[in-house]
């Protein structure tokens, strides 16, 4: 398969690299080997890079109401494709928080599946606009994919007015990222965003 | 002279037999030894990775990841401190079910061939090419030259001698079978399908059709070509009756109706044989069975289908292979090795419409054959998921947001 997989480790690890054969290690390989034969079996033009139309192809994703927002979270901005390192950083926000235990930092920078960077991963699904607030009018869009046509605009109004009401504690009517944070404090988001692999 | 010993060896070994419906036992045999052969070939492997202190490449049929069977109300409706309807966190699950269905999911794996835990000696089933050491090269270049040296040839030849008269139909299936070295054990055979009803079986490639008709008659369903296939339907016709449609006939949903009601009112034809899934599917699942064939009053004979994936695969991945090439691939393969479960006729009962009576067929052959029971639609291998199930979805969360408005103590 020839996968750049010392690169492919550092990505997954945020950054560790630890060169002995350890059984973390093994885990790791393993779940490399995976993901990039996952990412191959979606590339139908076999061209190293995902589009969106390949994303879309899956139909449990298809069917997903937030599935949209979810493919966007794969391209950066302005971008068509997702090559497999960039595919592989999106979904190491999705690591459980526990892998990182059993690695004592040496990198300054936060690993991509701790606590905050999931939550920013959820936040950046409702901010449409990359401005980093959610505005009422973002709010309601997201809200209107999630029920589709379920339920009326007046009342998809008033719960969008509510729940800015509730978190937005600076009153400029937006929820920014540290009011998201407040609002979830309660949330298992480790659980709630984690996706283990079977061995 | 070599010739005429070739001659005679097709003749003892496989044409005789296939007459008389015997066996010899030969095929038993040599599907153990490929067996242990292959055995032996995945250890040394492994022996070999594990000096080398890299890991093997190992596929895994049961899914990569664990999905917990949660559903939406479930785990949306867990109590929380605030009221009202709509809580930040709901987006939570579906985004882990989204990027779940991205690692991993249930429906596009079915289309492709299945992945085996022990290599067979095929280099199209193989993923670790790299640590394949000087001992199993050879093997693996013994199995080329058996294959495409001996067996090959010998499966070809046997092609070359059709005989399309009506009495010898049975013996002419049982030829093929044979051709293709296909070990098949039927089961059940007291529930073989009978006249004035339909069979219906789980659809994974051509050989489908071999496989059921050499060991009874049914008259097929299908759309009428022209050249040679259509030449071949026309001989099969002249031999016992079978339904060919135009393809403009095809979209008639009514006019194919009436036709199969016809056929099956008459007692003295054929059971027809059906493949409701529409499509080639990998054999590890079933999918949708469309229900025009449950509409029909009349017996269903179920019959499961599950073929024995170490020998050679049989699916046929009509987007990747064309006919021609997975024809080569099937008769370069060691063998077909299969099972075929002939389950006890089910009728429709009383208040149940067409699509709840397929999906209890359907249920009933997955298990039978020990295959996933999806309710995934096969044609989703070449078109897009409808969107009234994104609208499901939605319809599902809308309730939940009600439900919680309604009784805010509760959620």
């Amino acid at each position: 398969m020839g996968l750049p997989l010392v690169e492919s480790a550092l990505q997954w690890n945020s950054g560790i690299l630890n060169a002995n054969r350890d059984p973390k290690n093994d885990d790791v390989e393993f779940q490399i080997t995976r993901l990039y034969s996952r990412f191959h079996s979606l590339d139908k033009g076999e061209n190293g890079a995902l589009s969106r139309e390949d994303f879309q192809r899956i139909p449990e994703l298809a069917i997903n109401p937030l599935g949209d927002r979810i493919i966007n979270a794969f391209f950066p901005e302005g971008e068509d494709q997702v090559n497999f390192r960039g595919f592989m950083r999106t979904l190491a926000h999705f690591r459980p928080v526990e892998d990182n235990e059993k690695s004592k930092g040496h990198d300054a920078s936060e690993p991509l599946n701790s606590r905050n960077n999931k939550l920013l991963f959820a936040f950046r699904l409702y901010d449409l606009d990359r401005d980093d607030k959610i505005s009422r009018d973002e709010l309601l869009q997201v809200l209107r994919m999630m029920v589709g046509v379920n339920i009326s605009d007046e009342q998809l109004g008033s719960i969008a007015d509510r729940t800015i009401q509730e978190a937005d504690t600076n009153g400029d009517m937006s929820i920014s990222f540290s009011e998201f944070i407040k609002v979830l404090e309660k949330v298992d988001v480790e659980q709630k965003m984690s996706i283990r692999f079977l061995h | 002279m070599l010739f005429n010993a070739n001659c005679l060896a097709l003749l003892v070994f496989i044409i005789v037999p296939a007459i008389l419906g015997v066996s010899f036992g030969i095929r038993r045999i040599y599907m153990k030894t490929l067996l242990k052969i292959f055995e032996w070939a995945t250890l040394r492997m492994e022996r070999g990775a594990k000096e080398r202190n890299q890991q093997l490449y190992k596929p895994c049929s049961n899914g990569i990841i664990a999905k917990e069977p949660v559903s939406l109300e479930q785990e949306i409706q867990e109590p929380r401190g605030g009221g009202g309807e709509f809580d930040m966190s709901d987006i939570l699950y579906f985004c882990r079910r989204g990027v779940e269905s991205i690692v991993d999911d249930e429906v596009t794996k079915r289309f492709t061939a299945e992945e085996l835990e022990s290599w067979n000696l095929l280099t199209r089933s193989n993923y670790n090419l790299h640590h394949i050491s000087a001992r199993l090269t050879v093997l693996w270049g013994l199995g080329v030259l058996i294959r495409y040296g001996f067996l090959l040839p010998l499966r070809y030849k046997n092609k070359l001698y059709p005989h399309p008269t009506s009495k010898v139909n049975l013996m002419c299936y049982r030829i093929c079978v044979r051709a293709l070295t296909a070990i098949i054990t039927y089961h059940d055979s007291d529930n073989k399908p009978k006249n004035g009803g339909i069979c219906v079986a789980n659809h994974t490639s051509p050989i489908d059709v071999l496989i059921l008709a050499s060991d009874g008659c049914y008259s097929m369903v299908g759309q009428a070509h022209g050249g040679l296939m259509g030449f071949i339907q026309k001989t099969l016709v002249k031999a016992c009756p079978h339904i060919w449609f135009e393809r403009s006939e095809v979209k008639d949903r009514h006019l194919v109706a009436k036709r199969l009601s016809d056929h099956v009112a008459d007692k003295t034809k054929l059971p027809i044989l059906i493949f409701p899934e529409g499509t080639c599917i990998n054999n590890t699942s079933v999918m949708m069975f469309k229900k025009g064939s449950f509409e029909i009053d009349c017996t269903i004979y179920p019959v499961a289908i599950k073929y024995d994936p170490r020998f050679g695969n049989a699916f046929w991945n009509s987007s990747k292979f064309r006919m021609v090439t997975y024809l080569l691939h099937m008769m370069s393969s060691w063998a077909v090795v299969c099972s075929v479960w002939y389950l006890p006729p089910m009728k429709r009962e009383e208040g149940e419409d067409a699509v709840q009576f397929a999906n209890r067929v359907k249920s009933a052959i997955a298990r039978k054959g020990g295959l996933v029971d999806l309710l995934w639609d096969g044609g989703l291998k070449r078109s897009k998921v409808k969107e009234v199930f994104k609208e499901e979805q939605q319809k599902l969360y809308s309730k939940v947001l009600v439900s919680r408005q309604e009784d805010p103590e509760h959620s």
